[in-house]
């Protein structure tokens, strides 16, 4: 079994174009989409949910006003500004360390359970789906990604799959980090921008800082040949091999709107292009 | 003021309309605060003067003082500690993981013996500049560095309110996003017509009217795609402050790293507009209260 991470770095650069269009051309695969706060592969892949968990995760103190003096020592222990000046709690910046509730001086402080969110199991005509929706406004998405990768390797082995094909978010904070852990190949999807160039740069050091091979894509590559170039050498020097340049074409957004991907949406260069980036990474 | 520029979906045009913004106004305070993935220097080209350091306290045990309780393993909600307790003729010995440790203190504070003090870990740098009339400010996340938020908060600490404040937000809906845009007075969400762009509007409005903060949406290539992000912000009252229409020369301009405003001013006066509607938007809430 083999798992391939779709990452970028900057946003936006055609990750689930090209992760949706390999859940069409892979054989006996599962699909996962890493991007819990920004799910957006369900749209092309249309699951049926099959099974639904909460996802339960980290904790917010609660003070209760009956016990509460307003000595104040919660409130200058805090990191987070998270007692407000009428001793209520801010959740949104409470970080759950539970250190009010051990040092307030009148047990008035309790922590309470988050739900952050949920994940599903789910049938789509691809395959299998794991994916998660996070909380609104919650916290610890580097978790949630580790559960629902954990829940599709499982399914992968129990159904002797071949791929574990991830989607991944954008950024290279907690949730690539726990995207990438222990893949076998992370695919960076880029554009030919200066932007798309840095932020790939340091998406691949991410990536090396945690020994995952790597290779790369240009998207709309055609925007700026010379950038393209550029980050042509930049793989060449780093033996990173670049794997498909997908020219810009408006049928890509033409098939994101009917909701397929694009190499069922139409006979197109782009399309062929991406049929070709999957055969050079099985 | 302090007007933050977000999106949920990535890639929309977030910085484009942040930095194009702050280049059409005078006296800004540029802040980026997508510390994971900073791109607006890369267009503001700014002159950077100075340079901190940004540090999370991380816990260091005195292997002398500590008996091996397992108070601090007790009291840390993040893991980060384990304690393997000593045995006949053997030390035990108390082992730190610094890239699970939110920095809370709990750990020190509530050490029976005191035997753990904190020590700076280093997780990125801030970097504080100038372009012409615009002071310019960003973080950069350490790479392999897993928490955003701790910079974030460092980052806004710069904050100024003698002028207008411009922050460019990172992608998403979850932590780094909350810290960047929570006390700011309005929030321009930019989205693209698309039903990716749409599924993650509909998210960061959920995220903003949450934290109670007034917002308002740019769609920028406006033109390719459909029109049900224009009849989701008509269904619920939320302003549509500009649109852009797709072009490639604002596409070209951006892969080089050229603010479109500079290349062609008559956009100058688009962004001085957003402004304005942002205003107007803002003090009509403000007057309703």
């Amino acid at each position: 079994m083999k798992q391939i991470v779709v990452i970028s770095g900057k946003g936006g650069t055609g990750k689930t174009v090209v992760s949706g269009s390999f859940a069409a051309l892979a054989k006996n695969k599962i699909m996962v989409d890493c991007d819990v706060d920004a799910a957006d592969l369900h749209l092309l892949l249309h699951p049926a949910v099959k099974e639904r968990h909460e996802f339960r995760s980290g904790q917010t103190a609660v003070i209760d006003k009956k016990l509460c003096t307003k000595c104040g020592k919660c409130a200058s222990a805090c990191r987070f500004q998270a007692i407000k000046d009428d001793f209520t709690v801010e959740c949104f910046s409470c970080e759950g360390c539970a250190l009010c509730s051990h040092i307030c001086p009148h047990g008035a402080i309790h922590m309470e359970e988050n739900v952050a969110g949920e994940w599903f199991v789910s049938d789509t005509e691809y395959g299998p789906f794991v994916h998660a929706k996070l909380g609104i406004a919650e916290e610890n998405s580097g978790k949630l990604v580790a559960k629902i990768r954990q829940i599709a390797k499982e399914l992968a082995e129990k159904q002797t799959l071949d791929y574990v094909i991830i989607d991944g978010p954008p950024g290279i904070g907690c949730p690539v980090i726990a995207s990438l852990s222990g893949v076998d190949c992370a695919l960076i999807v880029t554009e030919p921008t200066l932007s798309g160039l840095h932020d790939a740069r340091r998406v691949m050091e991410v990536a090396k800082h945690f020994n995952i091979s790597v290779k790369l894509v240009v998207n709309k590559y055609d925007l700026n040949t010379a950038v393209t170039e550029k980050i042509e050498a930049f793989c060449r020097e780093r033996d990173v091999p670049v794997v498909g340049k997908i020219a810009f074409d408006k049928a890509v957004v033409e098939a994101l709107v009917e909701g397929k991907t694009i190499v069922e949406y139409a006979a197109c260069l782009a399309a062929d292009e991406v049929k070709n980036i999957w055969e050079r990474l099985r | 003021m302090i007007i933050s520029v977000a999106s949920g979906k990535g890639g929309t045009g977030k910085t484009t309309v942040a930095v194009n913004l702050a280049l059409s106004l005078k006296n800004i305070q540029f802040i980026d605060c997508d510390v994971e993935e900073p791109n607006a220097h890369l267009f503001l080209k700014p002159c950077i003067k100075d340079e901190a350091r940004a540090y999370i306290p991380v816990p260091e045990v005195d292997e002398a003082k500590c008996v091996y309780c397992g108070k601090c393993r007790d009291v840390c909600a993040y893991h980060a500690i384990a304690v393997l307790p000593g045995s006949e003729g053997k030390k035990g010995s108390t082992l730190i993981f610094p890239h699970l440790c939110h920095g809370c203190g709990a750990c020190s504070l509530l050490c029976p013996q005191g035997a753990i003090k904190e020590v700076n870990k280093e997780i990125g740098a801030i970097e504080i500049g100038e372009k012409d009339t615009m002071q310019f400010i960003h973080g950069r996340l350490n790479v392999g560095e897993a928490m955003s938020p701790p910079l974030i908060r460092q980052v806004k600490k710069y904050i100024n309110l003698t002028r207008t404040v411009i922050i460019d937000a990172p992608p998403g809906t979850s932590c780094p996003v909350i810290t960047t845009v929570k006390d700011s007075d309005f929030c321009v969400l930019v989205t693209e017509p698309t039903p990716f762009g749409l599924n993650d509007l509909i998210l960061a409005v959920e995220v903003l009217r949450k934290l109670q903060i007034s917002l308002g949406v740019v769609i920028n290539r406006c033109d390719i795609g459909d029109g049900k992000v224009e009849s989701y912000c008509k269904k619920e009252n939320i302003p549509i402050l500009m649109k852009i229409p797709f072009s490639r020369e604002i596409a070209v301009s951006y892969s080089e790293g050229v603010p479109i405003v500079e290349k062609d001013i008559s956009y100058q006066e688009k962004f001085i507009n957003l402004y304005l509607n942002i205003c107007g938007i803002k003090n009509e809430a403000d007057s309703r209260h």
